[in-house]
């Protein structure tokens, strides 16, 4: 079936032609009166208008959120809880509404925001209503007169910079955890994707004391900035690329406060000669693994966007997930049959062809796709839409390093398992990896040796609460997705007490 | 003529120059991975502190370019090619506002531009 478009009669969806900032509970027009187009990019049309920030707006969210942090941070964990709870309820009874939204806003396909982004959003929350209510303190007995308390306490304001490429999930994985320990938030969505949080906010609005949650839209460099520079907040909190990675680090080191940051990746997926020892489900499940880089049209800072396949298999592996790969049904992004979408943006699309162009130059054979797709229907013909590629080279060529963010995969071949190893771990990046074998020690071995910060082990882009997501090396600092996200946003108080009553003598 | 590790197209030129006389003077630093990675930054001269992990590639349009010396590494046998498209990001990058973006584009050197390049290692 094919959802009808937002803003069309029968949609579930009808998104409006205008959104302010929200701040302090109210919805405020930017102070400049300046918006600006938002597109969808199932069909490169217009179809609202976002308010265009500056720093004065900034300023106000950042105040409204320093006034609501006292009593919001002294709200008891049971009431913080249920909030979260309600937030995930409500997201829950409308969640083909907002998977719907989601696919109009990004382009990707609406199995995915109905099963993938939506579902985990709301479980995202419910998990974080959980621990919080669970998180305890320490206490250290230094001697028999001396104990170390120790505390959790917010941390206050933070500043949190969302990207594109899963605007209501990556937002939840901040907010969630963020509110939970007890924080202010004042949020800014991606420029390229600002409409969908405004249909999670009018669901939830009402449950959060004003102030509490504060969304201020616009440009990275007219919003985004000023929240990162500001002298107000008490950590910030960002996903994106190294660039702005570094200066968000110095940004932050001119007020000494925290960063939390999730850089992207090259992920290696390496499939051991051992998945091809049967023909039975587990080998299907090794190469839908293997087509994986697909999902989300490849925009995923943990797209499996190298696979590494054992030489004495290869050409039998790879005879099947081309296959798998020609099956790939690009289309209506609100169809539910559609397997693949529309990339995010025109700017990402133009990008894509860039490194397909990259990818030929530096002479790795184009296995199948490696044009931009061709579209029938004329509704989507001006929309952003990619072949699935998979390229074959060698690990120096550019294709195998940079992230491309797009459906493109670029394969090799290693003999050994040192080959192997040394391939995977040849990269700036460090987020996540795949490891295929049937024998538990090499999974294991690998698993264990990959300089990355999670492991997919006989499976690839699961992303359950409760599992730690974060990068090594150039992909960012901190873990997102597990109850330690706490820790990233709270304070440690620490009262030591003395129960001796008796002088030291030193004085 | 010495061989370029970085150079920009004329649309490319053209919005160095009205970002300039918007912005002051300008500098470039390549950044890489996920969402607007393997984008061209460009910030006021001096916004963002390169280091002893950067290294210099040339100046287009009057402003200095930069990237990290490990993803040099992996990108040095091609040459950068500064372009403009429409769209819009880029995080903090100036042309974000201008419904522009900087793109980097991407050339093999061949075998005489890679030996004069080792020759010439001013890097």
């Amino acid at each position: 079936m094919r959802y009808d478009a937002p803003n069309t009669p029968e949609s579930l969806v009808h998104f409006k032609n205008r959104y302010d900032n929200f701040i302090g509970g109210e919805y405020r027009p930017p102070a400049q009166g300046e918006y600006f187009d938002n597109v969808s990019p199932v069909t490169g049309t217009v179809f609202c208008q976002i308010a265009r920030s500056t720093k004065e707006d900034v300023d106000a969210a950042v105040e409204a959120a320093n006034k609501a942090k006292e009593a919001w941070g002294k709200t008891s964990t049971t009431e913080r809880s249920n909030i979260l709870n309600k937030m995930a309820n409500r997201m829950e009874e409308n969640l083909e509404m907002l998977a719907v939204a989601e696919t109009w806003e990004n382009g990707k396909a609406v199995r995915e925001t109905l099963n993938a982004d939506i579902p985990l959003a709301i479980d995202h929350l419910r998990y974080f209503a959980g621990v919080i209510r669970a998180q305890e303190g320490t206490i250290g007995q230094i001697d028999d007169d001396t104990v170390a308390y120790h505390f959790h306490e917010p941390l206050g304001v933070v500043g949190q910079i969302i990207p594109w490429n899963f605007p209501i999930l990556m937002g939840i994985w901040k907010i969630a955890p963020a509110l939970a320990a007890g924080n202010c938030i004042v949020l800014k969505p991606a420029e390229q994707t600002p409409a969908s949080i405004y249909k999670v906010l009018e669901l939830v609005e009402d449950i959060l004391p004003p102030g509490v949650l504060n969304v201020v839209s616009g440009f990275g460099v007219e919003a985004g900035k000023p929240l990162a520079q500001h002298e107000g907040i008490d950590k910030v909190a960002f996903t994106g690329e190294t660039t702005t990675g570094r200066l968000i680090m110095q940004y932050a080191s001119e007020n000494i406060i925290p960063v939390t940051l999730e850089l992207g990746g090259k992920s290696p997926n390496i499939f051991f000669e051992d998945v091809m020892a049967e023909d039975d489900s587990y080998l299907d499940k090794a190469i839908e693994g293997f087509v994986m880089f697909a999902l989300n049209q490849g925009e995923v800072c943990t797209c499996p966007s190298r696979a590494l396949i054992q030489e004495s298999i290869y050409d039998k592996f790879i005879e099947r997930a081309i296959e798998r790969v020609k099956a790939i049904n690009v289309g209506h992004p609100l169809d539910t049959d559609t397997m693949m979408g529309a990339q995010a943006s025109k700017e990402q699309l133009d990008k894509i062809l860039s490194y397909l162009d990259i990818g030929k130059q530096e002479g790795a054979e184009v296995l199948v796709g490696g044009e931009a797709a061709q579209v029938d229907d004329e509704d989507r013909s001006q929309g952003y839409y990619v072949q699935p590629t998979v390229f074959k080279g060698h690990n120096k060529m550019r294709v195998f390093q940079e992230e491309i963010f797009g459906p493109v995969l670029s394969v090799t071949t290693f003999k050994t398992k040192e080959e192997a190893m040394e391939i995977a771990n040849d990269t700036l990046y460090g987020l996540g990896a795949g490891v295929w074998s049937r024998d538990m020690n090499t999974a294991y071995r690998f698993g264990r040796a990959i300089q990355a910060g999670r492991v997919w082990t006989n499976c690839f882009h699961d992303y359950p609460a409760h599992a730690a997501f974060g990068g090594y090396k150039k992909s960012g600092i901190g873990r997102e997705n597990h109850k330690m996200m706490l820790d990233h946003y709270q304070q440690t108080k620490n009262l030591l007490v003395s129960y001796s009553e008796q002088p030291k003598g030193f004085f | 003529m010495a061989v370029e590790r970085v150079t920009a197209t004329d649309a490319a030129l053209e919005l160095i120059n009205r970002l300039t006389k918007r912005h002051g003077p300008l500098m470039f630093h390549q950044s890489g991975g996920c969402c607007d990675g393997s984008a061209p930054m460009c910030y006021p001269e001096g916004d963002f502190k390169t280091g002893n992990s950067d290294m210099y590639m040339g100046d287009i349009g009057g402003a200095p370019f930069y990237m990290s010396k490990d993803q040099f590494e992996y990108w040095k046998h091609t040459q950068l090619i500064i372009d403009v498209v429409d769209g819009r990001g880029g995080m903090f990058s100036l042309e974000g506002p201008e419904g522009k973006r900087f793109l980097t584009r991407s050339r093999v050197f061949s075998e005489e531009e890679r030996t004069e390049l080792e020759q010439n290692s001013t890097v």
